[in-house]
């Protein structure tokens, strides 16, 4: 092996680290010099994004089976437990660091225009490297523990960029609780890695995966437990049921870290865990199947609120926990490279609307703030009509939009379709599969709609911003449009990636994947459908998707909303789904509450006060000074007492000599 | 010869000093008491050293040294106590008390 590029794989993630480093200097000490930060900031991600590129050039050259293990120091040696700081390179990783550090390039670029004004613009750069940093160290982590610390770093990324402002309580606490809810989960993920270091005796991914068939009875109670604990961290990181609350609320932080942490990157990361452990959960039906099923329903449960939130931003936090939901769904069926697959694809359209929705935002923002309105910027019902002011950012979110809904050829349509084919297939043979390919459908057809209703209410119709407003209006930037005409492209032609063969192409995507899924594959079933009905599944998916666009444009009103503080209040169904199935209410309810009251009734008042305060504390201190009484008694101050004692000690103690 | 009733003679003499500074109240007295039992173990030691070697006799002037030395520093104490307090009874004298 010449010196090769992937042996220099640490420069891919030291690089964004160095940037944090550096842009974390300049945030404590010179704020003010935006030009270094710009440089610093995109600079270290490009070069990531080019040392990437060579890595992953170099290491597909070299065609190689089994991943490329970089062992860097010795980090905890524990009696048998033996952790090194290592970075793995194989194809799905390979995915993953050119995702992260391609489109986290793009939307650093966007970043310069879209925070340019914002007086903590070194701070927010500081973070976003250090998101990127930790970003790459999960994905490329070649063991459970190295990849947790990249897990638990981009969750503290995470809470930080969602506080950004922290100056407003609302944006706080959003950060709190996404960092609480994921705390959750991580507890998962923990739990999971210590009963697969008690199975197998290592955490290494090598020799974990290659002695779990050995170990693990297959269908047994011990890898369902894994997989199960394991799919709790996912379902915390990744915004699924049950704990997908924070993700919406994470809105709250600026929009080009929704589109990099909450939707290209960080959320996808249980996807990339689930693809990851791909043995363990091909030898537990049961976990392979909560998986899947949770998927399925999160995407339709996410779907229906999409339908009636008002915030442009909102809608796009619920359409992600949806398409998060299928990226489930497909490892969840064993489709993993069609997971992969639809987590590339959404990094491309999701990015690209997350972005889309800033240049918006940013827009309407500067309309209000000019003329010192103080409306919501983010609300859609202030919006109507923009594509004439913001000709550019409509045409590239209505790209999305098609691919998203999944509009052939587009890449959304290519992704989604292999996952619901791949569900539809296992149905075949087990009937609830195919109660998830339905639910995987339904969700479909809604999300068509909601996409159709963001983009009809958002910029057409008429306007409903202001008159005085209205002049204010305009196109971003080139610097934010740019990486928006990238992410363009990369969505109208995501789909090469993975073209099926069905239509003559060749699944690039899932040849590559091979080597990483292998394994796996050989444990499960394999069911060929005929090119008749996969020709008929395709028509239904193009069907649903164009019945849910036309339904949105036929049955959707424009020109009758009217602005944000003039609106009616919602009622019936829609209120429902307005106020998002009273999930959070319900959990305040269920949990929260309960458990505020438990620690104030019980741990509190009686357990801290009572118990550990009263009895324990001050009543060691009141005992020792009874005692203490009692001695002090022996203390006449007449000498002569104590010579009168100690006489008959000396006494006492010659006599029990001499006997 | 004559071991015994040296013996006996100083045993009587440093119980009276026990009892002396254990029922007396004069620190004056006290402290002749305390003197008396110096003496009564000179006393066994020269008796002893008859039999077990000139060492006695020689700790014996070690003895009234350190006697010496203490009847200074214990006269000075009780000075000290007499004129701060206005009086040598000990029964007066309680600061250590509990």
């Amino acid at each position: 092996m010449p010196i090769s590029a992937p042996g220099a794989l640490w420069v891919v993630p030291a690089l964004p680290l160095l940037g944090f480093l550096v842009n974390g200097a300049l945030a404590l000490w010179r704020p003010t010099a935006k030009t270094a930060v710009s440089v610093v900031g995109v600079g270290v991600l490009v070069l990531a994004c080019a040392a990437a590129v060579v890595a992953v050039a170099g290491f597909a050259g070299l065609h190689p089976a089994a991943p490329l293990v970089l062992r860097y120091w010795e980090w905890m040696p524990v009696g048998d437990l033996r952790i090194d700081f290592a970075l793995q390179l194989d194809q799905l990783s390979a995915v993953m660091v050119l995702v992260v550090t391609g489109v986290g390039a793009l939307i650093h670029v966007f970043s310069v225009g879209y925070m340019h004004e914002d007086a903590g613009y070194a701070r927010y750069f500081a973070y976003l490297n250090l998101f990127v940093f930790f970003m790459l160290v999960l994905v490329l982590g070649a063991s459970f523990p190295v990849m947790f610390v990249g897990w638990e770093g981009v969750g503290l990324c995470s809470y930080l960029l969602i506080g950004y402002w922290f100056n407003e309580q609302i944006n706080a606490d959003a950060g709190k609780k996404a960092f609480i809810v994921n705390r959750i989960g991580d507890v998962g993920f923990l739990i999971a890695m210590f009963l697969i270091f008690r199975a197998t005796g290592s955490l290494d991914f090598g020799p974990v995966f290659a002695r779990a068939a050995a170990v693990f009875t297959p269908a047994g109670a011990t890898v369902t437990a894994v997989t199960l604990f394991l799919f709790l961290g996912c379902t915390g990181k990744s915004a699924q049921i049950p704990l997908f609350t924070w993700l919406p609320d994470a809105m709250q932080g600026p929009t080009p870290v929704s589109a990099l942490i909450h939707a290209a990157t960080m959320v996808t990361a249980g996807v990339y865990l689930v693809a990851r452990c791909n043995v363990l959960f091909a030898l537990s039906p049961l976990g392979s199947a909560t998986v899947a099923g949770v998927g399925a329903l999160t995407a339709l449960f996410a779907a229906t609120i999409a339908l009636k939130q008002w915030d442009l931003k909102r809608v796009l936090a619920y359409s992600t926990i949806s398409q998060l939901g299928y990226m489930f769904l497909g490892v969840g069926t064993g489709a993993y490279a069609a997971g992969i697959f639809h987590l590339v694809t959404h990094a491309f359209f999701k990015a690209l609307l997350f972005l889309g929705s800033g240049s918006v935002i940013h827009a309407m923002h500067d309309a209000y703030h000019l003329t010192h309105a103080h409306d919501d910027a983010q609300d859609m019902r202030n919006m109507g009509g923009l594509r004439r002011y913001l000709p550019w950012t409509a045409t590239l979110m209505w790209i999305a939009t098609l691919a998203i809904a999944g509009i052939p050829p587009l890449s959304g349509f290519f992704s989604k379709d292999e996952i619901l084919g791949a569900a539809f297939a296992l149905g075949t043979a087990e009937p609830v599969w195919l109660v998830y390919w339905a639910m995987g459908m339904a969700a479909a057809l809604l999300t068509a709609f909601y996409m159709t209703r963001l983009m009809l209410y958002t910029f057409h119709g008429p306007n409903r911003t202001g008159e005085r407003e209205r002049a204010h209006l305009h196109e971003a930037p080139w610097v934010m449009t740019g990486p928006l005409v990238v992410l363009g492209a990369l969505s109208l032609a995501g789909g090469v990636l993975n073209l099926p063969e069905l239509v003559g192409g060749k699944p690039w995507l899932e040849h590559w994947l091979e080597p990483v899924t292998a394994l796996a594959d050989r444990m499960r079933p394999v069911v060929e459908l005929s090119p008749v009905v996969e020709w008929t599944l395709v028509g239904g998916a193009v069907l649903v998707a164009a019945l849910g666009m036309v339904g949105a444009v036929r049955l959707l009103r424009p020109e009758a909303l009217v602005a944000a503080r003039l609106a009616p209040p919602e009622t019936g169904l829609g209120r429902l789904l307005w106020k998002k199935w009273y999930v959070d209410e319900i959990y305040d309810a269920v949990i929260v509450r309960p458990v505020q009251w438990l620690t104030r009734e019980v741990l509190w008042k009686t357990i801290d006060v009572r118990l550990v305060d009263g009895l324990l504390v001050n009543g060691s201190a009141t005992t020792s000074r009874a005692l203490g009484w009692l001695g002090s008694r022996l203390q006449t101050g007449q000498v002569g007492f104590y010579v009168a004692l100690f006489v008959v000690g000396v006494l006492v103690v010659v006599g029990a000599a001499l006997h | 010869m004559l071991l015994g009733p040296a013996l006996g003679v100083s045993a009587a003499l440093f119980t009276l000093g026990v009892f002396g500074v254990l029922l007396r109240r004069n620190a004056i007295v006290i402290f002749m008491c305390v003197e008396l039992m110096l003496n009564a173990v000179n006393l066994t030691f020269v008796a002893l050293a008859q039999q077990l070697g000139v060492a006695g006799q020689l700790f014996v002037l070690f003895v009234m040294a350190v006697a010496a030395a203490e009847a200074a520093v214990g006269l000075a104490i009780i000075l000290a106590i007499f004129r701060h307090r206005g009086t040598v009874d000990l029964q007066n004298i309680n600061l250590l008390k509990g």
